[in-house]
């Protein structure tokens, strides 16, 4: 073979090692599908910076100067093994650390020009902006109607059909209004697993926050309500900015655009999910997402 | 380098044999024990037979539609022909004290109980309500009743059917707090955090949910103070003293069952003990079905 010919093989096997390498790429460490590599270019919805959190006024830091942004509209996921901080992180957004005294956060956590840690921030005018759904459904003992219509009558003055047609929204985009609408005076606490926590979805978009925290919501689920939740975070990115803490890797593959990897209550590692599953820069990703420990 | 004598292959102590008279003495002892628990539990119901038995006997005897309808009668002693008296007086005076003190207690004692679990729990002055509460749920009700009659009684002038109700009152109180709070803690902190995530202040969480989800439980309490109290004599004898006659004047003294069975067993008169046997099988059912009230309601809710 002539050098110009080795030369055009060597570029071609080249280019095909490329192809290649792209090819499973996309199908990333251990086979997880991650969404398409686009940047992630929304404004940034709310912007932490320099967040510490105690558990206890001797305790150590359990959040170390955390610097996140949270684009709009977006789902932003946060992965690491257990203790990490994740949850801790997603508590201090909604200043959930209140009803325990002792625990405090310092730092900023701004939206809209205003520092949510800030107590002067008024706490309930603040969760209905900013709602919550846990890891275990807890539909409230009510019938299915009031368990909606509680959030909505807090915050709201609204005439029966008013909430009528409100509840109505809330569950169709819950995606549960069809398995409900004939039961609407029944007890919740009736629901299957999956149906309470569709429920509460429902509870917490009824009062039309701008910003959904999601606390490892399927963990607690059967497969199938897992995918049927999974779906439903990605229909309601369209209007809600969304965060989701998450154990599970391939959930945060499947559901997240871009992925914060905590570890020890430092933040590690901010990529859209694409790049987070097949080229994480930082040494300790690559070892949690190859699954060397975690 | 081990030192130990054992060769490590074989497991020490020879053959391996199972000691016979251990086992016999080991079931000999489980049969001795399971039949004291028997014979204990025979001689519990042999006692509560021979109480509900006796009331049964000597009570049915007596009880008839004048029992719940007339008021009290002198004794027919000697005189075969003069009316014979009944209990009403009593019973309705017992519903009128027992439905007050229930009425002004419950809300104290939910408060209270309220406040115990959610806002002071954990800190000095919970533990400090806490065991004031339990020390005046386990208080001698007699004593009660002294306290009552200085506080109310004396300024007013004499006994009355409202101080009956306030000493009453009194002895609701610890155990409404004691079940509320109980009911309010068994309550996860996930319901609590879920309410609180959608921007509702703490009282409206408690009032709108926490209260709804302990409904049951707190109602049972209710129900067990109520019929508690509607077998309390002594803090009555010092407060509301009992009268002869029907009366829902609150400030004059006023019959309950209790203190009228106390005080007709001790006139001596043969008839009037019957009535007081009366009065006694009334009070224990009474007390019996609202029990089981209680529990059917605690298990319909659950």
């Amino acid at each position: 073979m002539s050098a110009t010919e080795q030369q055009t093989a060597t570029e071609t096997t080249k280019e095909t090692t490329k192809e290649t390498t792209k090819e499973t790429g996309q199908q990333g460490f251990g086979g997880v599908q991650a969404r398409s590599g686009v940047a992630i270019n929304a404004q940034s919805r709310i912007s932490i910076r320099n967040l510490d959190f105690f558990y206890g006024p001797t305790l150590p830091k359990a959040l170390k100067g955390i610097n996140f942004d949270i684009p709009e509209r977006q789902v932003s996921g946060m992965i690491g093994p257990s203790g990490c901080g994740k949850s801790t992180l997603l508590r201090v957004l909604n200043r959930m650390y209140s009803l325990y005294p002792g625990q405090r956060a310092e730092g900023e956590a701004m939206m809209d020009g205003v520092n949510l840690i800030d107590p002067a921030v008024n706490i309930n005018d603040l969760r209905a902006r900013i709602g919550m759904v846990f890891q275990k459904p807890t539909p409230f003992p009510m019938t299915i109607y009031e368990n909606i219509a509680f959030g909505v009558r807090l915050h709201e003055k609204l005439s029966k059909p008013q909430i009528d047609e409100r509840v109505e929204w809330a569950l169709t985009r819950a995606a549960i209004w069809g398995e409900v609408k004939d039961r609407l005076l029944t007890n919740a606490m009736g629901l299957s697993g999956g149906q309470q926590q569709r429920l509460c979805i429902a509870r917490s978009i009824a009062v039309r926050p701008e910003v959904i925290l999601f606390d490892e919501p399927t963990s607690a689920l059967d497969p199938i309500s897992t995918l049927k939740i999974e779906e439903l975070i990605d229909e309601l990115k369209k209007d809600f900015t969304i965060v989701i803490v998450t154990h599970n890797m391939q959930q945060a593959a499947r559901c997240a655009d871009q992925v914060a990897f905590f570890y020890l209550g430092e933040l590690i590692e901010v990529a859209p999910a694409a790049e987070m599953f097949t080229a994480p820069k930082h040494q300790k990703t690559q070892e949690y997402i190859t699954g060397r420990f975690g | 380098m081990s030192t130990t004598t054992l060769d490590g292959t074989s497991i020490p102590g020879g053959a391996v044999q199972r000691d016979t008279g251990l086992a016999r003495r080991r079931i000999l002892v489980d049969r001795v024990i399971r039949w004291a628990c028997v014979a204990a539990t025979i001689i519990g119901l042999l006692f509560l037979a021979s109480i509900l038995g006796t009331l049964l006997w000597r009570g049915l005897v007596a009880l008839d539609f004048l029992t719940f309808t007339a008021e009290f009668e002198p004794t027919t002693y000697g005189d075969p022909d003069a009316p014979r008296g009944g209990l009403g007086h009593a019973i309705l005076g017992t519903l009128i004290q027992t439905a007050l003190a229930t009425a002004v207690g419950t809300p104290i004692g939910i408060l209270v109980g309220t406040y115990l679990s959610e806002y002071a729990r954990g800190t000095t002055l919970g533990g400090t309500v806490r065991f004031v509460s339990d020390v005046l749920l386990s208080a001698p009700s007699v004593l009660i009743g002294l306290f009552i009659y200085q506080v109310v009684v004396l300024p007013m002038g004499g006994f009355s059917g409202i101080a009956g109700a306030l000493a009453l009152a009194i002895i609701v109180i610890p155990v409404v707090v004691r079940t509320t709070e109980d009911m309010l803690t068994l309550i996860p902190n996930t319901l609590r955090e879920a309410v609180v995530a959608l921007g509702a202040p703490k009282w409206k969480m408690i009032t709108l949910v926490a209260w709804r989800a302990a409904l049951s439980g707190i109602a049972t309490g209710i129900l067990l103070a109520f019929a508690r109290i509607a077998g309390e004599t002594a803090p009555l004898l010092l407060t509301s003293f009992g009268n002869n006659v029907f009366s829902t004047d609150l400030s004059r003294a006023m019959a309950s069952l209790p203190v009228a069975i106390y005080q007709q067993a001790n006139s001596g008169f043969p008839d009037l003990i019957e009535i007081a046997w009366a009065g006694a099988l009334i009070v224990t059912l009474g007390v019996l079905l609202i029990n089981i009230a209680a529990r059917v309601v605690l298990r319909k809710r659950i």
